[in-house]
């Protein structure tokens, strides 16, 4: 490395490392991971004080959306934000980059725990927050945070596995049996699907000798197509495991009903679609050839998730449960991006990922105040709720709308981008697929609507009698926990019926995905090496 | 040497899917042990064997001269094994606290999550 003139003793260090300083607001890209990573490791010392836990969280949490949307704005205005660590260039150091895409994800992702945090407080008891779930809440954040910035492979895997661990421990917070039951399954077949991610990585890096995102998708061309179908094989079956695609999905609706409301909500929100973005980023920027020979198999997952999902949701009795399939119907509109990649196809995908994160947690929370106001889980026995509360009953069919996709909410442009997009590529299955999967989500969620709201009693003898176990909800069930899922439904409606800027970004975040050159020129990579 | 460490990694392998797939949870917990054992070997093997020097620039030198054994796949399995470390001991408690709780001899028989004999659905309106 040394340059023949400059003296022997001396390596030329610019070659080999950045010498510039990091511009302040390319700090913005680990600022979140690094305000929910020290966050943590502070509560953990407020262990003893419940109020000043909570406030806490909130203070950072809304720090972490503030930064979030600064950063979402940049990428919009000016391109992918890259920091790379250790001064190293970045096929060495470790680089943090992220465009539209990570910065929109990163955004509804906090956005959703912001609005988690709020809605625990009611319910959330002593011994929990002295277990630590808001430590663990932030941590969770960082580790999703993470795998949306992160430039590297290696370090997406590090940081599912921070969110990995921290989603362990909140699934198994309060130790009941049967959360004991769903824990088990969920975190066999999580860290199973990490371990298939990290034995991709192995032979990805025996392959290319990189592991860094951009020069990955530099040298992914050159490299032998059958080892590279391989490996892309391999990440789809880790990263479908993780979103919970068609035939590994059955883990979801097993495990996410079991915690209390407000953790399966941070759960549906968020985990499975930072499977789906990794899904997103690796088979469409990083390794499109070997996405086009996976093209068949990708569009019967699509399709097969789409339609299992709600018909799943529609088979359930227990309300959450139901919720977890129609998650995984959302993640199968998500996975149409993949199927038919043009630009209307991904960021459909794009701006319907960033949709479900808001629907989804929405609807988990909406699930806990009915489950709270009727003192069950299963839709069979609440029944009446209508007359009793129909606020909750506005919500939740305000929901139901926005998980089928119909107008006005924000779902409906994602899936008009869809049907323009299978109609131009031709895909007429997939486009069967995305119109059958509304009209089975709307059916799912009208049922449920109709059992808990609709129908007067409880299911049986006494269906038309009043249902006389109903409690009205507290005043800190309103203030703390009813508001944040009213606003996060009011901000799906609002987008739905402006969605121009919505739209305008996830064509930025699709263009971002399907044209590398910006984002690897961005990270330093471009140039011939 | 490679194609021994190979052919290694794929008995790891098969013995841990074979343990995985069996229904006690301690057996499971001992097919994910020896999986996390299975990749990090894979890795070290991807990264190819040389028996060579250490990666170490000798004093007064700029770069190393001749073939030198690769450090960043043992940094990656480094990671990877503390991670693995950290993952295996929750779910070794969470297998041991499934025991006091369920019958985690039968993965069969652990149904809390998923009842059984669920309710037909509702054919009512």
């Amino acid at each position: 490395m040394a340059s023949p003139t400059a003296t022997p003793d001396l390596i030329d260090l610019p070659k080999a490392m950045i010498d510039a300083v990091t511009l302040p607001g390319d700090w913005l890209v680990i600022l979140p991971v690094v305000l929910c990573l020290f966050g943590g490791a502070f509560l953990l010392m407020l262990r003893a004080s419940r109020s000043a836990q909570a406030g806490f969280a909130i203070l950072t949490v809304a720090a972490v959306v503030l930064t979030d949307f600064e950063f979402l704005m940049r990428t919009l205005g000016s391109g992918p934000l890259v920091m790379t660590m250790g001064k190293w260039l970045p096929p060495f150091g470790i680089s943090f980059a992220a465009d539209t895409l990570n910065a929109a994800f990163a955004l509804a992702a906090a956005v959703a725990t912001l609005a988690v945090l709020f809605y625990v407080r009611p319910e959330l008891q002593a011994r929990e927050i002295r277990y630590g779930f808001y430590p663990l809440v932030l941590i969770q954040l960082a580790g999703v945070s993470g795998a949306f910035l992160t430039g590297d492979l290696f370090n997406l895997y590090v940081w599912f596995e921070v969110m990995l661990i921290a989603s362990f421990g909140l699934m198994i917070m309060g130790g009941r049996k049967i959360q004991l039951d769903a824990t088990v399954k969920y975190g066999f077949i999580n860290f199973l699907a990490t371990t298939f991610f990290l034995t991709a990585l192995g032979f990805l890096y025996g392959l290319l000798g990189t592991l860094n995102m951009a020069d990955i998708a530099g040298v992914a061309a050159t490299a032998p197509k059958a080892p590279m179908a391989a490996i892309a094989a391999l990440l789809l079956l880790a990263f479908g495991m993780k979103a919970a695609a068609f035939p590994v999905s059955a883990w979801l609706p097993a495990s996410y009903h079991a915690p209390d409301a407000g953790t399966s909500a941070l759960f549906a929100g968020l985990l499975t679609k930072v499977g789906a973005y990794a899904l997103l980023r690796s088979l469409i920027a990083l390794l499109p050839a070997a996405r086009e020979f996976l093209e068949p198999a990708l569009v019967v997952i699509a399709v097969a998730t789409l339609i299992l999902g709600p018909l799943g949701a529609i088979a359930q009795t227990n309300l959450r449960r139901a919720l977890g399939f129609i998650v995984i119907g959302g993640i199968g509109s998500v996975l149409i991006g993949l199927a038919v990649p043009s630009l209307r196809g991904v960021a459909g995908s794009a701006i319907y990922a960033f949709n479900s994160m808001l629907v989804m947690t929405a609807f988990y929370l909406v699930a806990g105040l009915v489950e709270r106001a009727t003192g069950e889980t299963d839709t069979r026995n609440m029944g009446g709720l209508y007359a009793a509360n129909s606020p909750l009953s506005i919500g939740f069919f305000m929901l139901v709308v926005a998980a089928a996709g119909l107008p006005p909410s924000l779902g409906f442009w994602p899936k008009l981008l869809f049907v323009e997009a299978t109609i131009s590529h031709g895909s007429y299955v997939v486009l069967a697929a995305v119109l059958v999967n509304s009209i089975l989500t709307s059916i799912a969620g009208a049922r449920l609507w109709a059992h808990i709201f609709w129908r007067q009693g409880r299911e049986g003898e006494g269906s038309e009698r009043r249902n006389d176990r109903l409690k009205p909800l507290s005043a800190a069930d309103w203030r703390w926990s009813a508001v944040p899922a009213g606003l996060l439904i009011l901000i799906v409606a609002v987008l739905g019926i402006l969605p121009n800027e919505v739209i305008m970004a996830g064509r930025d975040a699709a263009s971002g995905l399907l044209d590398t050159s910006r984002y690897v020129a961005a990270v330093g990579l471009g140039v011939a090496r | 040497m490679e194609t021994v460490f190979a052919l290694l990694v794929g008995l790891f392998f098969a013995a841990a899917v074979y343990l995985l797939l069996s229904k006690a949870v301690i057996r499971m917990l001992l097919g994910i042990a020896l999986l996390g054992n299975a990749v990090n070997l894979l890795i070290f093997t991807a990264g190819r064997l040389t028996r060579e020097v250490p990666p170490i620039v000798a004093d007064g030198d700029q770069t190393i001269s001749g073939p030198f054994a690769n450090p960043l796949p043992q940094a990656l399995i480094l990671t990877a094994i503390v991670i693995g470390f950290a993952m295996f001991t929750f779910l070794l408690v969470l297998g041991y606290r499934a025991y006091q709780e369920l019958d985690a001899e039968n993965t069969d028989t652990m149904r809390l999550s998923e009842p059984e004999n669920a309710p037909r659905p509702p054919l009512t309106y």
